[in-house]
């Protein structure tokens, strides 16, 4: 149910199109925020869980790990460059005013958001329905609407906003929390556990087959809020799930800190499946404005045969700093990481994956292809660790790369170990950069610059692209296509 | 002046220079529609700089004269509007574009062709149906038209996928740089059935080889002789079959 076509290859108008658009997310709705005066302390964190009616323990894990961020200093061996975030000069909360409870169907939504989500191309009740998508959607930290919960529900499924999960689930939520990401996993990932409000929380019982693909649309929207989702997925025993996230962000001068954590859990024979469309705001061609997004996503395949496929598209942002991988602690468990990271004029990039092989017969694939253009800075770190208890444990990692005009650069740091001697650990790399020759033999088939150059990059990503869902997958390349804009003279 | 005598291509006291070094030095060369032209010449005489320009690859310095395409200023024009207008460039090393299915691009080639000409873009089943119909007369089966651009291609494999995107495409003036080099006899046989396919009164075009094998199979109606950056000699078939028994060498003392 879930087999989808390969995606036939984009429609060239929509590329052309694509193209000659300027960043088209880039607007501020117009709706009264509920925001936490600026800074960082105990009483801001006491201030949010109050806010969403937190359990205590809760208030005492995001204190604690308050406590510990405090300890911590902000990590500076990954190869970005930015200016010092003054972490006190940003919102911790904001919530946009509705009346006194969130609203319960898309009629008590405020028309204002719902008109937020038409220009982001997310018709709720129409894209929905004929997508066959139950979106949570988002809107800056309090979720305003989801659909298709029912149908979902008659399944056992659940899949709602965190917040709800918090109160209408905190058996599960409390058993793992925090159980893939520690607090103290690292500065970003303590900040987050500390100020998190509102993320996607998903439940699948045993044995069951999500019939849809679910979707949560981020958006980023009040001014210096600095915006940190949690986002809990479990699968119990047999069960499949395919779960897609996208994003896009309005246009800011302000740089806006971005720093999300996502944990996987997939019990025996357990499969999810995590696709990311990265979109948001990557700041003008001078490098001004543009997100920060240093987010932690790590899965854990805690039973057997069990898999966690991550597969991103990443466009978006001024700098990107995401490792999203795999504990492989079930035998003969899988994971696999596809990514596409695209930088564009001066968007920087550190992403890559980390698969640790702790179970026996386990098995990863990392697919990774980077393009720089302009000025972008690109890096793969991808890290393979397999221990000693992972006998027969297999990797192959494939790391490409490709340059389009001289100012960019690519960069690859493999991290391998190895602890048993019964592992096989391939890895393979390639750079190359957009030709003339290509260029040339394209132009001369009366393809135009602008189509080759999406052509050709769109060749390069097809690997990751077929990983995708279908819908995803067109949206992807059209991405692309706007990213590249103006990358070759 | 008669329809069909109205030059497609003129060139006129061509020079052109590679870096520092003149590479084209005063050529001139007509071409009308319903005409071969095939030009042979000892290797560095400028046989692919004159095809690789006038399809308008970078890189070429036009220092002199004139390139007239149905009356207009070729040279004016950007490669893929040189394309457009119906300039085919058969390549010599044809490039890979990996990932990119053949057909795909095959197709989006010629939807911007007809766009450039006003036309809506080409129905996906026609667009099936014309591929197939044409891939046949070079024995280009559907597993090769769905694999990636080129890629992995043999050189034989190459050379037929240009005649393929070539009686796709339909143009007017064909462009074959070395269509021959890297081909074994069958092969060779089988994209001269191609080219000839494609021959009519409407279309004219300038074959650059090394040997007269290939032109055996495409009978030219002119064969011009390439050296030091000038036509040196023109003649009929029977110039390709004299230049095969003698070389060049007792031309390029030729003025």
């Amino acid at each position: 149910m879930n087999e989808k076509a390969p995606p036939t290859p984009p429609q060239d108008a929509a590329l052309d199109a694509a193209l000659n658009r300027d960043y088209e997310h880039g607007f501020v709705t117009q709706i009264e925020s509920e925001l936490a005066p600026k800074g960082l302390n105990e009483d801001i964190i006491r201030l949010i869980s109050a806010k969403k009616s937190e359990p205590e323990w809760l208030l005492e894990w995001r204190l604690a790990a308050y406590r510990r961020w405090l300890t911590m200093t902000e990590p500076r061996w990954q190869n970005v460059t930015y200016p010092p975030i003054d972490y006190q000069d940003a919102h911790y909360y904001a919530a946009p005013k509705s009346k006194k409870d969130a609203p319960k169907s898309l009629e008590e939504v405020d028309p204002e958001l719902l008109r937020t989500y038409e220009k982001l191309g997310v018709p709720l009740h129409e894209r929905a329905r004929l997508a066959g998508v139950a979106v949570d959607a988002v809107f800056d930290s309090v979720s305003v609407a989801t659909t298709y919960r029912k149908q979902l529900a008659e399944k056992g499924i659940i899949f709602g906003s965190f917040s709800e999960a918090v109160k209408e689930h905190p058996e599960l939520v409390r058993k793992y929390l925090g159980s893939v990401v520690p607090v103290s996993d690292n500065y970003f990932a303590a900040l987050n556990s500390a100020v998190f409000t509102d993320g996607s929380f998903v439940y699948i019982p045993k044995g069951v087959r999500c019939p849809m693909e679910l979707s949560t649309y981020f958006r980023i929207n009040e001014k210096n809020t600095g915006q940190f989702e949690r986002t809990l997925i479990i699968a119990e025993e047999g069960s499949y799930v395919s779960y897609l996230e996208g994003c896009t962000a309005p246009m800011r001068d302000e740089n806006q800190l971005h720093a999300a954590v996502v944990e996987l859990v997939a019990h025996d024979d357990a499969t999810i499946k995590y696709s990311t469309v990265q979109n948001w705001y990557p700041g003008d061609k001078d490098g001004k404005g543009g997100i920060y997004n240093f987010v932690t996503k790590r899965g854990k395949c805690a039973g057997r045969r069990s898999k966690i496929s991550w597969t991103q598209v990443e466009t978006g942002s001024a700098i990107t700093w995401k490792y999203p991988s795999c504990l492989l602690v079930g035998d003969e468990s899988v994971g696999e990481f596809y990514s596409v990271a695209l930088t564009n004029h001066r968007q920087q990039a550190d992403t890559g994956t980390k698969m640790i092989h702790i179970g026996k017969n386990t098995r990863s694939t990392i697919v990774s292809k980077g393009i720089s253009a302009g000025h972008g800075q690109n890096a793969y770190r991808g890290q393979v660790r397999i221990q000693a208890s992972a006998e027969g444990a297999r990797n192959y990692s494939q790391c490409d790369s490709l340059l389009i005009g001289d100012q960019c650069g690519a960069h690859t740091f493999p991290y391998l170990e190895v602890h048993t001697p019964s592992a096989t650990v391939e890895h393979e790399a390639t750079t190359s950069r957009i030709g003339e020759d290509q260029l040339f033999y394209c132009r001369q088939r009366g393809l135009s610059t602008e189509d080759a150059v999406s052509m050709i990059v769109t060749g390069f990503c097809k690997q990751v692209f077929k990983e995708l869902p279908m819908e995803f997958a067109v949206e992807a390349t059209k991405l692309l296509g706007v990213s590249l804009e103006g990358s070759v003279g | 002046m008669s329809a069909a005598s109205a030059p497609l291509l003129e060139i006129h006291d061509l020079h052109v220079r590679v870096e520092d070094k003149p590479i084209l030095k005063g050529l001139t060369l007509t071409l009308r529609a319903g005409e071969m032209h095939a030009i042979m010449g000892p290797n560095g005489a400028g046989k692919s700089t004159l095809a690789h320009f006038l399809a308008g690859r970078e890189g070429y310095v036009h220092t002199g004269g004139t390139v007239r395409y149905k009356g207009e200023d070729l040279l004016a024009l950007a490669p893929e509007d040189r394309a457009r207008a119906g300039v085919f460039l058969a390549f010599q090393y044809p490039v890979e574009i990996p990932g990119i299915g053949n057909q795909y691009f095959l197709r989006t080639a010629l939807n911007a062709i007809r766009k450039s000409r006003g036309e809506e873009e080409i129905d996906a089943a026609d667009f099936i149906a014309l591929v197939r119909k044409k891939a046949k007369l070079v024995e280009i089966d559907d597993a090769m038209l769905k694999r990636a651009v080129n890629d992995g291609f043999s050189g034989g494999e190459k050379k037929r996928n240009e005649i393929l995107q070539m009686a796709v495409l339909e143009p007017a003036l064909c462009l074959l740089d070395e269509t021959d080099s890297g081909l074994d006899i069958d092969a060779l046989a089988l994209v001269s059935k191609g080219v000839n396919a494609l021959r009519d009164a409407t279309r004219a075009f300038l074959v650059i080889t090394h040997y007269d094998r290939l032109l055996s199979h495409l009978e030219p109606d002119f064969v011009h002789v390439l050296a030091a950056g000038r036509i040196v000699k023109s003649g009929g078939r029977e110039l390709a079959q004299e230049l095969e028994a003698r070389g060049y060498g007792w031309l390029e003392g030729a003025p």
